[in-house]
C-alpha cells in the first residue's frame, strides 16, 4: 500500500480524535463529579446536531448562529436531564442509575425516529479542501479539530483558573469533604451538568460538518465515548483526552489497512484488554 | 393448600390448549405474539440470572448472535441439524463466556466496568458479523435456507406455528425451573454474598471467580438458546437485531421493566413491552414509527426511578407486605 494513504489515515485520525475528545473529556467531567455515566450523552449530541440542521437548513440563519442554539441547546439538555432524571435517583444503586440514563437513550433515539424519521439530514456547507504534498485536507475536518482543541483548552483553564472550576474539581477529588466545608454540591452537580451538555452542544454543532445526522447517530459515537472515558481513566480529564487519540487512530488506520469494521473491532478488543491489565486507565498507577 | 399452585396450574392448562382455542381468523397472529413472548421472556430470564445478582451484562447479545449465527451459517452452507447446530452453538457461547469471564473476575472487573466491557465484547461480536460479510451475509442479514419437504423434527423447520407456539413454551417453562434451582441453591446465597461484597464473600470462603463464571456460562448458554429458537421461527439472521448494544439493552430493559428480582419479572416485562408496541402498531399503524418505543422509553426512566424492582416486583412486595401485615394482626 502507497504510505500516503497511512499519512493520511494518521491525520484523519488526529482530526477524529480532536472531537472525540470534546465528547469523552464532557461525559467524563460529569462522572469524575458526579459518579454516574451518562450513557444517553451522544443522544443529546444527536439532538444539538438536528437543531443545527433545522436552523441553518429549515430557518435559513447562518451557520455559526446555528452553532450558537445548539451551545444552547446543549447547556438547557444538561441541566434538563440532571434534574429530570440524575437528581431523583443520586443516591439509588449505580446499576439503576446506567439504566435509568440508558432508558433516556431509548427514549431520545425513538422520539427523534417519531418526529424526524430516520432520514439522514446533512448540512451542505461549501467550504474549501488544501492540498498539502498530496495529502488531501478538508476544511470541514480542520476547523472542527481547531474549535475542539480551544474548547479543550478553554475547559482546562475554567476548571484550574476559576473559582467554580476549582469547586468542580473538589467535588470529584472528595464529595463529603465538600459538603463539609459548606459547599453545597447541589449547585456544583448543575454547574457540572450544564457545562457537560455544553460541551455535547459544541461536539454536535462541530459534528455536522462530517456526518449527517439521524435518530441513530448515537449508536456511531456512543460505545466508544464510554471506551474512551474509561481507557482515560473514568474522571481523569488528561487521560481522556489521551485515550481519545489513541482510539481514533487505531480506527482511521484499521479502516484503511484492513476495513472500516475492524478498526473499530481491533479499538474494541483492546479496550477490553486494557481493562484487564489497567483497569483505572491508561494513566492510573501501578498498585 | 394454598391457591397459588392450583392457580399456576390452571394457567398452564389455558396455554397448552391455547393454540387449538377458536380464534378465528386471527388465531396465527395471536400465536405469533405469544411466541415472541415466550421467547424473549426466555431470553430475559438467561439474562437476569446473572443480572440479579450484580453483573449486569450489556453485551448478551454476543451470546444470542453467536446462537443464532451459529446454526443458521452451519445449516446454510453445510446442511448441518440444527440440533448438532444448537450444540456448537451452546459451545461457542459458553467459549465466549470463559474467555470473557476468566480475566473479568479474575482482575475483579465490577459494576460499570463490567457492564463496559460486555457492551464492547456485544459491539465485537455485531461487529465481526458485518466485516465477514462474504459468509454471514454482512449487514444485510442472512435467511434460512429452506427445507422444502425434509422440513420437520430433523430440520427444525415447521410450516405449522402451533409447533413453535409448544417449543417456545416448553423452552420458556426449562427457564423457569432453571431459575428456580438457581433461586433455592446454596449458589444463589453465595452469589448474593458476592454482590454484595467480593472482599468479604472471598474471606469466608466463597469462591468466587468459580461462582461467577457458573452462572456466567449458564446465562450464555441459555441465551444462545434463545437465539438458535428465535432464528429457526424467524428463519432470518440480522447482526443489528441479534447482536450488539441495541438488542442487548433490549432485553436487559424488558427485565428491569417486570422486575429482575422476580420469577415472573421478565415475564411480565416481555409481555408488556410487546403487547405495548403491537397494540400501537395496530393502533397508528406505521403511520407513528417509533411511537410505541418512545412509549417505551419513558415508561422505563419512570419505573427506574420510581419504582427500583420492577413492576411485577413491586406488585409482589405490596401484595407480600398486605399478606404478613393481616397474619400479624390481632384476629
Amino acid at each position: 500500500m502507497d504510505p500516503i494513504f497511512l499519512v493520511e489515515a494518521a491525520i484523519n485520525g488526529i482530526m477524529l480524535g480532536g472531537v472525540l475528545a470534546l465528547l469523552a473529556l464532557g461525559l467524563n467531567l460529569i462522572f469524575g463529579v458526579l459518579d454516574i455515566v451518562w450513557v444517553a450523552y451522544v443522544e443529546l449530541v444527536m439532538l444539538c446536531m438536528y437543531a443545527v440542521y433545522f436552523f441553518n437548513v429549515a430557518f435559513g440563519w447562518p451557520i455559526w448562529a446555528a452553532g450558537l442554539v445548539s451551545l444552547a441547546a446543549g447547556t438547557l439538555l444538561g441541566v434538563a436531564v440532571h434534574l429530570l432524571i440524575i437528581s431523583p435517583i443520586l443516591t439509588s444503586a449505580p446499576i439503576n442509575q446506567f439504566l435509568a440514563t440508558g432508558g433516556l437513550l431509548f427514549f431520545l433515539q425513538s422520539a427523534a425516529t417519531f418526529l424526524w424519521t430516520t432520514d439522514h439530514k446533512t448540512v451542505r456547507l461549501s467550504l474549501p479542501s488544501y492540498e498539502i504534498a498530496g495529502i488531501f485536507l478538508p476544511a470541514t475536518r480542520i476547523i472542527p479539530f481547531a474549535i475542539s482543541i480551544l474548547a479543550v483548552i478553554a475547559l482546562y483553564f475554567f476548571l484550574t483558573r476559576t473559582y467554580i472550576g476549582t469547586a468542580i474539581r473538589a467535588v470529584s477529588q472528595d464529595r463529603d469533604a465538600m459538603s463539609l466545608m459548606g459547599a453545597s454540591p447541589q449547585r456544583i452537580y448543575i454547574v457540572t451538568s450544564a457545562v457537560g451538555g455544553l460541551m455535547a452542544g459544541l461536539a454536535g454543532a462541530l459534528l455536522i460538518f462530517q456526518y449527517s445526522v439521524h435518530p441513530f447517530f448515537g449508536g456511531q459515537f456512543g460505545p466508544l465515548t464510554f471506551m474512551i472515558c474509561v481507557l482515560g481513566g473514568l474522571g481523569n480529564m488528561v487521560g481522556a483526552f489521551i485515550a481519545s487519540f489513541i482510539m481514533s487512530e487505531i480506527i482511521s488506520i484499521g479502516g484503511v489497512v484492513i476495513s472500516t469494521e475492524m478498526g473499530y473491532v481491533i479499538a474494541f478488543v483492546i479496550f477490553i484488554v486494557m481493562m484487564f491489565v489497567r483497569p483505572g486507565g491508561i494513566m492510573a498507577k501501578r498498585e | 393448600m394454598s391457591r397459588g399452585p392450583l392457580l399456576g396450574g390452571a394457567l398452564l392448562l389455558v396455554l397448552a390448549a391455547a393454540p387449538f382455542l377458536p380464534m378465528g381468523g386471527v388465531q396465527q397472529y395471536v400465536l405469533h405474539v405469544a411466541i415472541q413472548i415466550f421467547i424473549w421472556s426466555f431470553i430475559g430470564q438467561a439474562w437476569s440470572l446473572m443480572g440479579r445478582f450484580g453483573l449486569v451484562s450489556l453485551g448478551h447479545g454476543a451470546f444470542l448472535g453467536v446462537g443464532a449465527y451459529t446454526t443458521t451459517l452451519l445449516w446454510n452452507f453445510y446442511s448441518l441439524t440444527p440440533w448438532i447446530g444448537a450444540l456448537l452453538a451452546v459451545a461457542a457461547a459458553v467459549a465466549i463466556a470463559v474467555v470473557l469471564g476468566i480475566p473479568c473476575f479474575r482482575f475483579r472487573v465490577i459494576g460499570h466496568y463490567f457492564a463496559l466491557v460486555t457492551l464492547a465484547v456485544g459491539e465485537v461480536i455485531r461487529l465481526l458479523i458485518i466485516a465477514e460479510r462474504d459468509w454471514t451475509g454482512g449487514s444485510l442479514g442472512a435467511s434460512l435456507k429452506t427445507a422444502g419437504t425434509a422440513s420437520g423434527l430433523w430440520t427444525l423447520q415447521f410450516a405449522d406455528k402451533r409447533v413453535f407456539y409448544y417449543a417456545s413454551l416448553g423452552m420458556f417453562l426449562a427457564g423457569l425451573w432453571v431459575w428456580d434451582r438457581v433461586d433455592r441453591s446454596m449458589a444463589r446465597s453465595a452469589l448474593e454474598a458476592i454482590g454484595e461484597d467480593e472482599t468479604a464473600a472471598a474471606s469466608v470462603g466463597i469462591h468466587v471467580t468459580r461462582f461467577k463464571l457458573g452462572i456466567t456460562v449458564v446465562s450464555a448458554a441459555l441465551t444462545a438458546l434463545g437465539g438458535v429458537l428465535y432464528a429457526q421461527y424467524i428463519s432470518y439472521v440480522n447482526p443489528d437485531t441479534l447482536s450488539g448494544i441495541g438488542v442487548s439493552l433490549k432485553i436487559v430493559f424488558a427485565v428491569v421493566l417486570g422486575g429482575m428480582y422476580s420469577l415472573m419479572g421478565p415475564l411480565v416485562g416481555t409481555a408488556l413491552t410487546t403487547a405495548l408496541s403491537e397494540g400501537l402498531r395496530i393502533a397508528f399503524g406505521l403511520k407513528f414509527l417509533g411511537m410505541a418505543e418512545t412509549i417505551y422509553g419513558l415508561l422505563l426512566i419512570i419505573s427506574i426511578i420510581f419504582l427500583p424492582s420492577g413492576i411485577y416486583g413491586s406488585i409482589r412486595n405490596a401484595l407480600r407486605r398486605r399478606s404478613t401485615a393481616s397474619k400479624t394482626a390481632p384476629a
